[in-house]
């Protein structure tokens, strides 16, 4: 089974390049490889003198304006010391990164608040972020019996405190029993502490109806787009036409994208329907695989279920939320086996499906369902984390990833790597481990939590509905329900005149709507160009 | 005596559970703070040694009458040892006795397969023996030792050390704001974790931007113009990350140019710990190894440099050069003087300077002063001063502080071209930012309680003892591991590890080979097999060959 998969070791170049990643020379280096025969010692003065460009660099030291140091070039054609890291020397795939929910608005943004903070006049009081999915930034309030534990945790003498009740205790207890030294400040494991591997994988088996679930299959990662990128990073090989692609929905979140960059893979486009509230079609992505595979090697496919334009990081996309429906998973399922693509399902928001008729089916759950045939082969990797839904405590960074069907040697590669991070930050292990085991009826904490939490995830869902009939009120806007995520992906349509205007400035015409937003409302949105939209349309 | 801290500590279960991560990567692996928290540990951990000592006898720490018990196992008798060995058990003679190779020799790269492969069989093992020895009692299976010792990691929490009050009273009221009305809050707590969710929008659950909360970034820059006496320090030249090894893989990946040919190349030590080998080579970068002199108490020597630097020509394209200041596994502390030597190598040869400086706050030699690469570069004044190119690394892990496990380190970035550091921020957004309980740990890292704050007073107490500690354990480490036979350990001037040298008999190497694997990863495992000692063994820090290290 193992010559079937896709990612198999041969085709992870990654860590196993072995012996030329170093320099090699020596008794033990045999004479195939590039042997430097033991080198001899140089002598100071013999060194400073070889090398030619460096006392070149030096003497063009003097020339170097000293008030200046930055400078690159000096003017009248002196050539001051070039930096040993420029733009041209710099590794030509990071300068493809774009982030757009980082971006130049949001700088902008952060440049008006300081703005503001120092008294300059604007037509607006204060600049409202609709751009990240922060909930907490948004006035969301943390689940108590969460920051009850985690609290404990810091502190343990806190333990002895009455106030705080007994299964708040007990689940610290059970955390840090699992903590080397039993602090959250000692190194967990590279893959994540033991103790909370183990709750993650009862979690699934609970949510997918008893398919079972091996803790050794789960990866705590620090956020989920650490575990995206770190899947990424093993599945992307090749060179020229044979360099991996990727497939992902357009509109996307940017992780997927400024990663695919930073890799130097080929990023392969599908389109969601908008028209379909944004549905997933097979057709679309057999098109999309169909042509890619002309210039590159597709093998991976990555879904948003429930969908989300934007993912970890985003921004006020209230809108374009498919929940994929149970036949839609199949089909992509079924489609991925017979493409032979691995699968990453980005399922982030899975605690919050919140329209009514609509229900989580998780990839994991579906593939097992549909039988050995598929189930004993498509490989597939699933994300969550603890920053969105009603938990949305971004700042803790905590995720997990669950790997079916994966290669065994390549899981060892994947361990590996995994330890060049070291771990993944210890209260977002903890706090990971308390949302796959909240409190449970007849514990003390179980009534207020649920209180908070529907309070949360009905406030969301109001939000929601909110965003969606005022931005349909307002002329030039049309908006998609909202059914799962935290964003909406309204669509704009922007006068002629508009556009013409943007395109002189050299600006993407929403980018430039967004932009005056910015500026004369103070209202702070990422451009539809930053997730991807197909040619003509507008969004943010 | 690790238990012995345990019980004192947390009033949690789960103590002697001494658990070793199935393999745990090198950099907090490592063998040294082991000797020193656990073998010598201050005054109240003697009377434990002697209770624990029963087998090996003499008030010698468990672990190390464990390694010559092992020692002894490997085929190593007294009279077996290496030559010299048995005449003078003082360790300088023995060490002379068989002669290292002089003139270093490139290091066949061994890479991460094997090395890595050991260490993942030791750790495994070191599991496997573990659960052996909870069920042992029922069955009856009798091991010479009564728990796994882990030896391997540089993190003082792991090793029973207690986390600071004043840092965990802030971390848990800002996680839990209605601690704040609590009266077991001193005064200077609250005010701490008022000011910092106030700069703080949403609290701990929210993002950051993306080189952290803004005024944690000043006060870093604060702080590293106060510890370099007034060299100016720009907070846009910080970013802060989940970690310092998080930091230096995106400088890194700016650097290394994967596609090129030839090659990126960086100049790296040996021994280095194993995590930024691996980041190395995950980006495809070619490691330039240079040695360390042993004999100098682990030196850097810049003649040594160029030679390294020399041995690159035709092959790959050096970019770059990593030194580990205070020395990571190998304790030592660069004086100014090398300093200055390094900073005109790399600007004669153009190379980008990385300075791993996490271990700045463990220095401890006497007569032995933590100079920063900064400081240094600023005090040699222009043209270097205006053109080096630096990246300095820090993190909330190491220190007296220890809190690995949150995860916060940062990098200054100084003389960089302003077009290059607009890509640097790009690469940090994909992260998002750093977790941010870690941000807040640099923040009292770099901002402790000062004299006449209500904190103060148990706050010097606890780094007191920390620090008594530590300087005990690393003079102590080095004391009992040279009095071994088969040992010889250089002075620790500072970081959290020793990195001994082992003399192993011709017949425990041929043994090793053997069995395939190297000979020092031979003698950890059965360190650990027969006393339960957990040490990482020198392979995987890379050592010059022929020579072997735990």
């Amino acid at each position: 089974m193992s010559a079937s998969r896709m990612l198999s070791p041969r085709h992870v170049r990654l860590l196993s390049r072995g012996r030329d990643e170093f320099l090699t020379a020596g008794p033990g280096a045999g004479p195939g490889l590039r042997s430097l025969t033991s080198p001899p010692l140089l002598s100071s003065s013999s060194c400073s003198s070889s090398s030619s460009s460096s006392s070149r660099a030096l003497s063009s030291l003097s020339a170097t304006r000293r008030g200046l140091p930055r400078e690159k070039m000096a003017e009248n054609g002196v050539t001051s010391r070039a930096k040993v890291l420029t733009i041209d020397t710099m590794n030509p795939t990071v300068k493809k990164v774009e982030y757009a929910v980082r971006g130049p608005i949001v700088q902008r943004a952060v440049e008006l608040e300081r703005e503001l903070s120092e008294g300059m006049k604007k037509p607006f009081a204060e600049v409202i972020k609709a751009n990240i999915g922060d909930a907490h930034a948004m006035g969301q309030q943390p689940i108590t019996f969460f920051r009850q534990v985690l609290a404990l945790c810091s502190y343990p003498e806190l333990l002895n405190d009455s106030t705080f009740p007994e299964d708040a205790k007990s689940r610290a207890r059970h955390i840090l029993q699992s903590c080397g030294g039993n602090s959250m400040g000692s190194y967990s494991a590279s893959q994540g502490i033991d103790a909370v591997r183990q709750d993650v994988a009862n979690y699934i088996e609970r949510r997918d109806g008893g398919v079972p679930c091996d803790p050794d299959d789960i990866y705590l990662t620090t956020g989920a787009s650490d575990g995206i990128v770190t899947m990424l990073k093993l599945l992307v090989c090749g060179e020229g036409a044979s360099r991996t692609g990727v497939m992902i929905s357009i509109p996307q979140y940017p992780l997927y994208s400024a990663a695919l960059a930073e890799l130097g893979a080929v990023q392969i486009n599908y389109y969601l329907n908008e028209e379909k509230c944004w549905s997933l079609d097979i057709g679309e992505l057999q098109r999309s695989l169909d042509e890619a595979r002309q210039y590159c090697n597709p093998r991976a496919l990555c879904i948003i279920n429930p969908g989300n334009p934007t993912g970890k990081v985003s921004f006020i996309h209230f809108g374009q939320s498919q929940v994929q429906t149970r036949q839609c998973i199949e089909d992509v399922i079924r489609f991925a086996a017979q493409e032979r693509l691995f699968l990453m399902a980005d399922e982030v928001y899975q605690d919050n499906v919140y329209a009514e008729g609509c229900q989580f089916h998780s990839f994991k759950k579906v593939l097992f369902d549909m039988g050995p045939e598929y189930s004993n082969t498509v490989e597939l990797a699933s994300f969550h984390s603890t920053s969105k839904c009603y938990m949305g405590e971004c700042g803790f960074r905590g995720g997990y990833m669950e790997i079916i069907n994966m290669d065994d040697e390549v899981k060892a590669q994947l361990t590996k790597l995994v330890s060049v991070r070291l771990c993944p930050p210890v209260p977002g292990q903890a706090l990971m481990d308390l949302v796959v085991n909240p409190p449970q009826p007849g514990e003390p904490s179980y009534n207020n939590f649920i209180k908070e939490r529907t309070s949360t995830l009905a406030a969301l869902a109001e939000k929601a509905k909110l965003t969606e009939q005022v931005l349909n009120t307002v002329q030039g806007i049309s908006c998609n329900p909202v059914q799962g995520a935290m964003y909406s992906f309204p669509r704009i349509t922007i006068p002629e005149k508009a556009v013409k205007e943007a395109k002189d400035n050299g600006q993407q015409p929403d980018m430039f709507y967004c932009m005056k937003m910015l500026e004369e409302m103070g209202i702070c949105l990422v451009p539809g160009s930053g997730f991807g939209q197909k040619d003509g349309t507008y969004h943010f | 005596m690790l238990s012995c801290r345990r019980r004192a500590s947390l009033p949690a279960p789960g103590r002697h559970s001494g658990r070793i991560p199935e393999w745990h990567t090198d950099t907090r692996t490592d063998m040294r703070t082991v000797l020193q928290q656990a073998a010598s540990a201050g005054p109240p951990h003697a009377v434990c040694w002697e209770e624990a000592a029963t087998g090996a006898g003499g008030a010698q720490p468990p672990e190390l009458s464990a390694m010559s018990r092992a020692a002894e196992a490997v085929g190593w008798r007294v009279s077996e040892a290496p030559p010299g060995a048995a005449a003078r058990p003082g360790f300088c003679s023995l060490y002379k006795a068989p002669r290292c190779p002089d003139t270093p020799r490139v290091f066949t790269g061994r890479l991460l397969s094997s090395p890595r492969r050991a260490n993942s069989s030791i750790s495994t093992r070191a599991n496997t023996e573990r659960k052996k020895n909870k069920t042992g009692s029922t069955r009856g299976a009798r091991k010479p030792y009564n728990e796994v010792i882990d030896l391997s990691s540089g993190d003082l929490h792991r090793a029973g050390l207690k986390p600071l009050s004043f840092v965990r009273q802030v971390l848990a009221a800002c996680l839990y704001p209605q601690l704040l009305t609590s009266e077991k809050m001193p005064e200077d707590v609250r005010q701490r974790v008022q000011r910092l969710l106030g700069c703080i929008e949403g609290g701990v659950g929210s993002y950051t931007a993306t080189a952290g909360v803004s005024e944690i970034v000043h006060r870093v820059s604060e702080f590293i113009t106060r510890r370099d006496r007034g060299v100016s320090s720009y907070p846009e030249n910080i970013y802060i990350s989940p970690g310092s090894q998080w930091s230096l893989g995106n400088v890194l990946n700016i650097l290394v140019n994967s596609q090129a040919s030839p090659r990126t190349g960086v100049l790296t030590p040996v021994p280095c710990h194993s995590t930024t080998t691996l980041s190395l080579m995950s980006l495809g970068a070619v490691i330039i190894p240079y040695y360390l002199n042993e004999e100098q108490g682990w030196e850097l020597q810049v003649k040594e440099l160029h030679r390294a630097l020399e041995s690159a020509k035709g092959v790959c394209n050096p970019v770059a050069l990593y030194v580990i200041n205070p020395g990571n596994p190998s304790g030592y502390v660069q004086s100014r003087k090398s300093i200055q030597e390094v900073i005109r190598f790399v600007s004669e040869k153009r190379l980008f300077l990385l300075a791993d400086e996490v271990y700045q706050d463990c220095v401890y030699g006497e007569n032995v002063e933590f100079v920063s690469y900064k400081r240094v570069l600023a005090e040699m004044g222009p043209p270097l001063s205006d053109t080096v190119e630096l990246a300095s690394f820090h993190s909330a892990s190491k220190g007296f502080m220890g809190e690995c496990g949150l995860r916060g380190g940062y990098v200054e970035l100084v003389n960089l071209d302003p077009a290059v550091m607009k890509y640097v921020h790009t690469l940090f957004s994909t992260d998002a930012c750093a977790p941010v309980l870690g941000q807040i740990a640099l923040d009292l890292m770099m901002h402790p309680p000062q004299p006449g704050d209500p904190s103060y007073h148990l706050y010097n107490v606890e780094t007191q003892n920390i620090r008594t500690a530590v300087i005990h354990n690393a003079k102590r480490a080095s004391e009992v591991v040279n009095s071994l036979p088969g040992f010889c350990c250089q002075p620790v001037e500072g970081g959290a590890f020793a990195f001994p040298r082992l003399h192993l008999p011709p017949k425990a190497i041929q043994k090793a080979k053997e069995v395939g694997i190297e000979p020092d990863a031979f003698y950890c495992l059965r360190l650990l097999k027969d006393a339960g000692v957990l040490v990482r063994p020198g392979c995987e820090y890379r050592q010059k060959e022929g020579t072997h290290h735990i």
